[in-house]
């Protein structure tokens, strides 16, 4: 009884959670493995379509009469790097209307021209011409021919799927891409955007959890660029650091903090002197860092103010008896109740960090410096349209993702359940 | 030591002070007052000078009587040490003043002698100075964003820093950006599109999401566990490596600049945080109400239908917005698929219309304007439900 109890639950179960967990499975999972697939072969964006015959009809008069006409089809492999097998045409004519000396390679059956023209290699190019003539010496219709379309086929592999593979993508990607300034950048902007949107998370949350009037509006008001689209922002923020009418520079110009306006998304490098020490300052990729700080410290801030809100308030009542100040209550009580939300915010931003791509693509475009791994794969895959490459990538974006996992999991995961 | 707090006293006082009022200086400026200096050094001298006559006064006159007094005496000085300026700056200097005194209620020259009162000093300024500069920092770009669909090209040139509206224009003329991007830009048909694919995002992301999510929450099957790790790992795995193989294949199956296409991929992004979400809220419905559906003899699709969806109503109104928010502002897909102004959402038409550097600011600003509205009004109406979602199902971008 309870047996088949349990196998109905099952059942059901598994009913219940297919649909969501095949479409994920199609969206999400499989992209990543395909990566694996492609990133291995030599493609780009042009040849990931499959390969098929194509025709252009060109009609033209070859009689005063126009009782004969000169038909030139355009023939081509629409693929530049694979070959179409058994390639068939066929084309159909009007009564009365028969080819003169026609191709070996094509038959004239019931008002149809069919040929075979075999394997087409990449490339294939050929202008075939039939000459038709009307048998009762009348004129053809230019425009009836002109609108009958040919229609051929042909078989070809998918280019996706065949099975040439080469590790030509890995080594451009580790030797010709320069590779490690690369990675630092990313490296420089997760770290930094993540560490930021935490400070100013803690600082935000401190100050909303504090007794002021009008809290919920604060709230709400922290959390606008959060949940802005990014498009809108991206190009407000474009707009405000513009270095010709920028609002910014033509401020600290007016207000004359600085002599000349900066552009702070256009300027790789900026010198610094600080006591004496002079260095150079990743300018563009220190703006972009600040904005994406900006957009993500809501979220930091959100999850420890939740935080913070539970800690008991007895706690602080306590230590205000004992004579502790700000500071110490602040050290030893707020922030050991707040680690443990702080090291599972610094993974979840640390990797979507890692992973962004919009908020740097719409403020540089990966110019001045700003290049990050993910903006490598977009770089690689549709604007320099190598598919393989961008692929190779998106590779080492993974492996580099799941280690951090492996890591996080080892080092943290196990308070993170305590949770 | 009391002179030490009192000088620490005066100096974060005055900082904050001037800090407000430079802010306000700013803000003035961008609408066109032709301010050229900030002068912090004598605002800071007369903030510390404001903050000194103020604990000394201590409580020898009542509070309301001496936070006018000081203030106007402030306003005053400040109009003297300041470029010519109108009357409604000098007034709204007067405000901040009195805001600022009426804080300062607490201090005098007892309650500085008390134990860590440099800290307190400190702990409390920063506080106030911290509201006051992540409010301007937040709403400061969105400001600009509003303002300036309200100007034209020409006027923006003349004067960058102008952003005053002139109100005796008339409303077409006002709005004149907002006309021209549904005219000439077809901004009608994005809307359309944007809304149809996040609401139909919505709608199939939460058939597949309940089911799922309740047999998560509530039936034993094998590999459950399994499940509902990956759902949280998937989630954590990016957009940007999912994009080259399904560009690939969208385009060998004809998805690509389909609205469609774009539909199945921001379901599939968005159902494991649904069914994250949504199987911590069903988990919380106590059991003994669906033995007693069983009991009268329901399967589970009457379980869910009439007892589990009706009872947590407000746990899929916040995994339907959040859906909907996460869809409607989405970039990265709706870049990849969408080649055809045909097909374009919000956010892509926009930036289609970036890439012409010819196109006005006002205009990229007006589409700006009209792609945030809808979910900051979300946001705020719904404020309570999106807060809690956010925070119970932990987050996606």
């Amino acid at each position: 009884m309870s047996d088949s109890l349990s196998k109905l639950e099952k059942r059901t179960a598994y009913t219940l959670v297919l649909p969501a967990v095949l479409l994920v499975f199609a969206i999400v999972l499989f992209p990543i493995f395909a990566n694996v697939w492609i990133s291995f072969k030599d493609i780009e964006l042009k040849d990931i379509r499959i390969p098929e015959p194509r025709a252009k009809k060109i009609v033209k008069s070859i009689s005063e009469n126009q009782s004969e006409l000169k038909i030139i089809y355009k023939l081509r492999n629409s693929s530049l790097i694979q070959e179409i097998r058994n390639v068939q045409f066929q084309d159909k004519f009007p009564t009365n209307v028969s080819p003169v000396n026609l191709d070996p390679r094509c038959n004239f059956q019931s008002k149809k021209v069919v040929c075979s023209f075999g394997n087409w290699q990449a490339k294939y190019r050929e202008n075939f011409e039939i000459i038709i003539q009307n048998n009762n010496g009348e004129i053809i219709d230019k425009k009836i021919i002109k609108s009958q379309k040919p229609i051929l086929s042909g078989k070809a592999d998918n280019p996706l799927l065949t099975t040439n593979f080469t590790l030509e993508n890995f080594k451009k990607v580790f030797y010709e891409n320069n590779f490690v300034e690369l990675l630092l950048t990313t490296f420089y902007f997760t770290f930094f955007g993540t560490v930021g949107a935490i400070i100013f998370g803690i600082l935000a949350a401190q100050l909303v959890n504090q007794n002021i009037q009008g809290r919920t509006y604060m709230r709400g008001i922290l959390l606008f660029p959060y949940v802005g689209p990014v498009v809108a922002l991206a190009y407000t923020w474009t707009l405000l650091l513009d270095p010709n009418s920028g609002t910014l520079n033509a401020l600290l110009v007016n207000f004359n903090i600085i002599e000349q306006p900066i552009n702070l998304l256009g300027q790789k490098y900026i010198t610094m002197s600080i006591l004496g020490f002079e260095f150079k300052l990743r300018l563009a990729l220190t703006t972009v860092i600040f904005f994406e700080i900006w957009r993500y410290f809501p979220l930091a801030f959100l999850f420890i103010l939740a935080r913070l809100q539970a800690i008991p308030q007895s706690l602080y009542e306590a230590a205000e008896v004992d004579g502790a100040s700000p500071i110490q209550k602040f050290i030893h009580i707020t922030l050991p109740q707040i680690t443990a939300i702080i090291s599972i915010l610094f993974m979840i931003r640390f990797i979507w960090n890692f992973n962004k791509f919009e908020d740097i693509f719409l403020l540089t475009g990966g110019a001045s410096g700003t290049r990050t791994l993910p903006i490598n794969v977009y770089q690689q895959g549709f604007a320099v349209s190598d598919i393989g490459m961008g692929s190779a990538v998106s590779i080492v974006i993974v492996m580099l993702l799941l280690s951090f996992m492996v890591i996080y999991f080892r080092l943290i995961g196990k308070r993170a359940n305590e949770v | 030591m009391k002179f030490k707090s009192l000088a620490i006293f005066l100096i974060i006082s005055s900082f904050f002070l001037t800090c407000i009022l430079s802010i306000w200086k700013i803000m003035a400026t961008l609408q066109g007052l032709s301010f050229t200096n900030l002068k912090i050094t004598p605002v800071f001298l007369i903030g510390i000078l404001l903050s000194l006559a103020f604990v000394l006064i201590g409580n020898k006159i009542n509070h309301l009587i001496k936070i006018f007094s000081l203030s106007i005496i402030f306003s005053i000085s400040y109009f003297y040490l300041n470029e010519a300026s109108p009357y409604w700056y000098i007034f709204g200097v007067f405000l901040i003043t009195l805001f600022f005194t009426n804080k300062l209620k607490k201090y005098n020259m007892q309650s500085l002698q008390e134990d860590f009162i440099s800290e307190k000093i400190i702990f409390d300024f920063i506080t106030l100075f911290g509201i006051v500069f992540f409010a301007f920092v937040i709403l400061f770009p969105f400001y600009i964003m509003l303002v300036t669909s309200f100007k034209t090209q020409i006027a923006l040139l003349v004067n960058p820093l102008d952003f005053s509206l002139d109100f005796t224009k008339s409303l077409t003329e006002l709005f004149k950006s907002y006309f021209v991007i549904f005219e000439t830009y077809n901004f009608g048909r994005y809307i359309l599109i944007s809304s149809a694919v996040s609401i139909g995002t919505v709608i199939v992301t939460l058939l597949f999401a309940i089911p799922a999510a309740y047999a998560v929450a509530r039936l034993n099957f094998f590999g459950k566990n399994f499940l509902s790790t990956s759902i949280l790992i998937i989630y954590m795995f990016p957009a940007i490596v999912l994009v080259i193989p399904l560009y690939t294949v969208f385009s060998q199956l004809g998805l690509r600049n389909s609205i469609f296409g774009l539909l199945i991929v921001y379901t599939a992004t968005t159902l494991p945080v649904a069914i994250y979400m949504l199987q911590g809220y069903f988990k919380s419905i106590p059991k003994e109400i669906e033995d007693a559906g069983i009991m009268d003899g329901q399967n589970w699709f009457g379980i869910i239908l009439k007892i589990i969806i009706p009872l947590s109503l407000p746990a899929i109104a916040s995994v339907a917005l959040y859906v909907f928010m996460i869809a409607w502002n989405e970039f990265l897909f709706s870049l990849m698929f969408l080649d055809s102004p045909k097909s374009f959402t919000l956010s892509r038409a926009i930036q289609y219309l970036s890439g012409d550097a010819e196109t006005p600011r006002q205009y990229l600003m007006a589409g700006s304007v009209i792609v945030t509205l809808p979910v900051l009004f979300i946001f705020i109406y719904f404020e309570k439900y999106l807060v809690s979602g956010l925070t119970a199902g932990s987050v996606k971008e």
